[in-house]
């Protein structure tokens, strides 16, 4: 079984416990927040790849597969069986017949090749493209070489064939909102884009733009009982501030929190039983530029991460709402080797690196940056001491996060900081530091290895579940060797969940993204 | 006055278009574009095609003309991120700012102008003193934090009003972003009247009119405030103006469904149109209030001629 570690703070273990023992109540209101900024991007969630986003799609759409946090893994939701055949290439999906759109409409197969169709669209460079493209024909429909997706094919209206262009498991590319089945008639017209339909739990009520989403109880959910609650409302606030004073003042019902409040929660007898908190699948890192001639050796890239305390900057700068990276995979994936170590703080080995890779007095590099305060500046800002003290001299390079994400797509920089999703596939994560897999793509170190493409292409081509983790296990221990990055952290997501709330999951694809029909409001929430 | 009018619309024109080139330059060259805040994964030929769909790859001089003849016939373009036309984005905000804005604008107006009146009318005493400490505060204090405390005294404290959203529309939800946003303006206006009426208490026309043997009261009501009222619409026509540039972080803040937020987010995203049409429609508002205060001068003192 794919195996969750989930890391779950004081009372918010006892908070979700409690939850299973309850019986749910139906009815009341959830009020959730989306903090990633001062709007959503667009009711077209084909559109966006914003996490922001996806908090309200989760009530309104559904995708073929859906994220299950118990399980830590995905799972079919549009369909009731799946039959593998092919040497496992060739999937057969046996629909749901009980799934209606919020038209009133039951969902076919046309529904699943119309969205898929879509979302391939080159012209429009839907973000979900990048999913959908496992399925054979796709990427040459988003070429504009064919019009239509030739590995799907519909059998009948209720079965439908997906041959894949690899060995993979489907779930992992197709159970994000950006895949969201849409009604082909319906979505077709402009006025779907200001008042969406979905298949989801719950159906769209108004968009006020910068402030809130409403959707209502949708009657005709497929999942006998649920949604629980009549409505949902998620408000956006991008201002932490703003959020802390709405929780205390139980304006909310969830409110992510960042370094600062997660202590100050924490400190506070009354708040500390709301936090709960989750290992995400994002690798926070430094990227060296393997064709900047110091990086290019090993050594200096492992001096690198025996020069910086790492620990320190996480307890002192990061307030622990982060965990220590020991290489590529973080400790949600299943496949996390919790045998490895972090690189030690050793600034003398440090030294005696460089100097064996011929930089006895170090050298001078440019480090780009965007202000993140928890992978940003602030970061960078400490660690410059820790690298000035064995010689290695760092000048600072700040642009914003929009910028940064071309910087690292590009190639333009010597060194910059980030966070990248390392999960929740592990196989995924690791094969973007095949040299197959382009810069532009996720290969942002343009890594190339041949023992470790090995590895990779290994697991791709075996059936043997077991093997294959070993053997991207290993892969993942030679990119710990390889260090073609300093290894920071796995970013420890915090939320603060009121206690009338039940039934909040541990999702580490993104805490936030809750499947909203398993919550629900005790009658003590003070929103009926 | 239509010649007037017709004068200063045509004025408006040359300073519109300063403003959209400026623009659209400025976005024409800061690094990063709509197309990497879209996907992190994109085959470089869909990105050229693209690029191709939203004129991208076009020179600025061509891309520049075509907005603009765009801009003739009212059309501001469609947004890169929703898709939508930008005056539909524009419309759905206008109405939830304008209401922040003239909001602000009457607590900045009602409290700001008697304070300042109550101040000059006894210099030097413990009101005037106090009137201006509140003022200096007014005027110095970071809207961002204002607000916080706005929030964390009459929400989480008292329970008077909810501490963010927009709510029904109500009044309720109207208070303190009106009063976060307008507490600086309120501070001006309180400083620039009690300066005008203190200049104007000791005018010639006023020493006149108290030796004819006036009252004190008709003093203040006929000559004084009439006269004030000059140098404070100036204020509020500059005030009115600078409240449309505030109110990006007030909106924020409170959650507020105004231009402000729409601007930010569009910025951060890089979308060109949803940009320009924001700042196009803060500048114009600029405009059109300035104009209206030119038109009022005249209304208020009858030795200003439209000439």
């Amino acid at each position: 079984m794919f195996r969750m570690i989930a890391i779950v703070a004081g009372l918010g273990l006892a908070l979700a416990g409690s939850a299973e023992a309850q019986t749910p109540r139906k009815g009341g209101t959830i009020r959730m927040t989306a903090p990633y900024g001062s709007s959503f991007t667009s009711l077209d969630i084909h559109t966006t790849q914003r996490a922001q986003d996806e908090i309200y799609a989760k009530a309104l759409h559904r995708s073929l597969y859906i994220w299950d946090s118990a399980e830590g893994k995905p799972v079919p939701e549009l369909a009731k069986e799946v039959v593998v055949s092919g040497g496992g290439l060739v999937y057969t999906f046996k629909l749901r017949d009980d799934a209606y759109f919020h038209n009133g409409r039951k969902m076919t197969a046309d529904d699943v090749i119309w969205s898929y169709n879509r979302i391939m669209d080159g012209a429009k460079a839907y973000p979900g493209a990048r999913y959908v493209r496992v399925i054979e024909g796709a990427a040459a429909v988003e070429k504009g070489q064919a019009k239509e997706i030739s590995g799907l094919k519909k059998i009948d209206d209720f079965t439908l064939e997906m041959k894949l262009t690899e060995k993979v498991d489907p779930g992992f590319y197709l159970f994000t909102a950006l895949t969201s089945i849409y009604p082909a008639d319906e979505a077709a017209k402009e006025g779907f884009i200001q008042k969406p339909i979905g298949l989801g739990p719950f159906k769209f009520v108004e968009h006020v733009p910068g402030s809130r989403i409403v959707l209502e109880r949708w009657d005709r959910f497929y999942k006998p009982g649920k949604p629980y609650a009549d409505k949902v409302i998620v408000s956006v606030m991008g201002e932490a501030a703003a959020r802390d004073v709405a929780f205390r003042n139980k304006e909310i019902d969830t409110s992510v929190l960042g370094p600062a409040q997660y202590v100050a929660y924490q400190s506070d007898a009354d708040l500390k039983g709301t936090i709960v908190e989750v290992a995400e699948v994002f690798t926070r890192y430094m990227g060296m530029n393997p064709a900047f001639k110091p990086f290019t050796d090993k050594r200096v890239r492992q001096a690198i991460n025996y020069a910086i305390d790492t620990d320190l900057i996480i307890n002192k700068l990061v307030k622990n709402k982060a965990y220590r990276a020991t290489s590529w995979l973080p400790l949600t994936s299943p496949l996390y080797d919790k045998t490895m170590k972090p690189y030690a703080y050793d600034p003398a080995k440090a030294k005696q690196l460089l100097a064996d890779a011929g930089y006895p007095s170090g050298f001078e590099f440019e480090w780009t940056t965007s202000q993140n305060e928890s992978w940003g500046l602030p970061i960078v800002t400490a660690v410059i001491p820790m690298l000035d003290k064995v010689g290695i001299k760092a000048k600072v390079k700040q642009v914003e996060t929009a910028i940064l994400a071309e910087v690292v797509r590009s190639g333009d920089y010597q060194a910059f900081v980030y966070s990248q999703q390392s999960g929740p596939d592990p196989q995924a994560a690791l094969k973007c530091f095949h040299s197959s897999t382009p810069q532009s793509a996720c290969n942002y170190m343009n890594f190339k290895n041949a023992d470790f493409d090995k590895l990779i292409d290994e697991a791709g081509q075996t059936d043997d579940a077991a093997k294959r983790g070993q053997l991207l296990q290993k892969a993942n221990a030679l990119l710990y060797e390889e260090a073609p990055v300093w290894f920071f952290n796995y970013n420890k997501a915090v939320m603060a969940v009121q206690p009338w709330l039940k039934g909040i999951q541990l999702n580490a694809t993104e805490l936030t993204h809750q499947n909203v029909e398993d919550l629900w409001v005790d009658e003590t929430s003070p929103a009926k | 006055m239509l010649s007037f009018l017709i004068r200063r619309l045509l004025q408006t024109v040359p300073t519109v278009l300063a403003v959209v080139m400026l623009v659209f330059v400025l976005f024409s060259v800061v690094p990063g574009s709509i197309i990497s805040t879209m996907s992190d994964d994109s085959d470089p030929q869909v990105e050229a095609r693209m690029k191709k769909q939203l004129g991208l790859d076009e020179p600025v001089y061509m891309r520049f003309g075509a907005y603009v003849a765009k801009l003739a016939t009212g059309d501001f373009g469609t947004s890169f991120r929703t898709r939508e036309p930008v005056t539909t984005m524009i419309a759905k905000r206008m109405g939830p700012t304008l209401q922040l804005i003239f909001a602000s604008m009457a607590f900045a107006v009602v409290v700001g102008v008697p304070l300042g009146f109550v101040a000059a009318l006894r210099p030097g005493g413990i009101v005037d003193s106090a009137a201006m400490v509140v003022a200096v505060s007014g005027l110095s204090m970071a809207k961002f934090w204002l607000g916080l405390l706005l929030m964390y005294l009459f929400a989480l404290k008292l329970g008077w009003l909810p501490s963010f959203g927009y709510g029904d529309g109500g009044l309720k939800y109207l208070i303190l972003p009106a009063v976060t946003l307008g507490v600086s303006p309120m501070a001006l206006l309180a400083r620039t009247t009690r300066a005008a009426v203190l200049e104007i208490m000791t005018a010639d026309f006023v020493r006149t009119a108290r030796s004819k043997g006036m009252s004190e009261t008709r003093v203040v009501k006929w000559h004084v405030m009439r006269n004030a009222l000059v140098l404070i619409l100036t204020t509020m026509g500059l005030q009115f103006g600078a409240l449309m540039g505030q109110a990006v972080v007030v909106e924020k803040l409170f959650s507020w469904p105004g231009i402000g937020s729409l601007l930010v987010d569009s910025v951060l995203q890089r979308d060109i149109p949803a940009v320009q049409g924001s700042i196009l429609v803060v500048v114009l508002f600029f405009l059109a209030i300035n104009l209206l205060i030119d038109v009022l001068y005249g209304v208020i003192d009858p030795r200003i001629r439209y000439a």
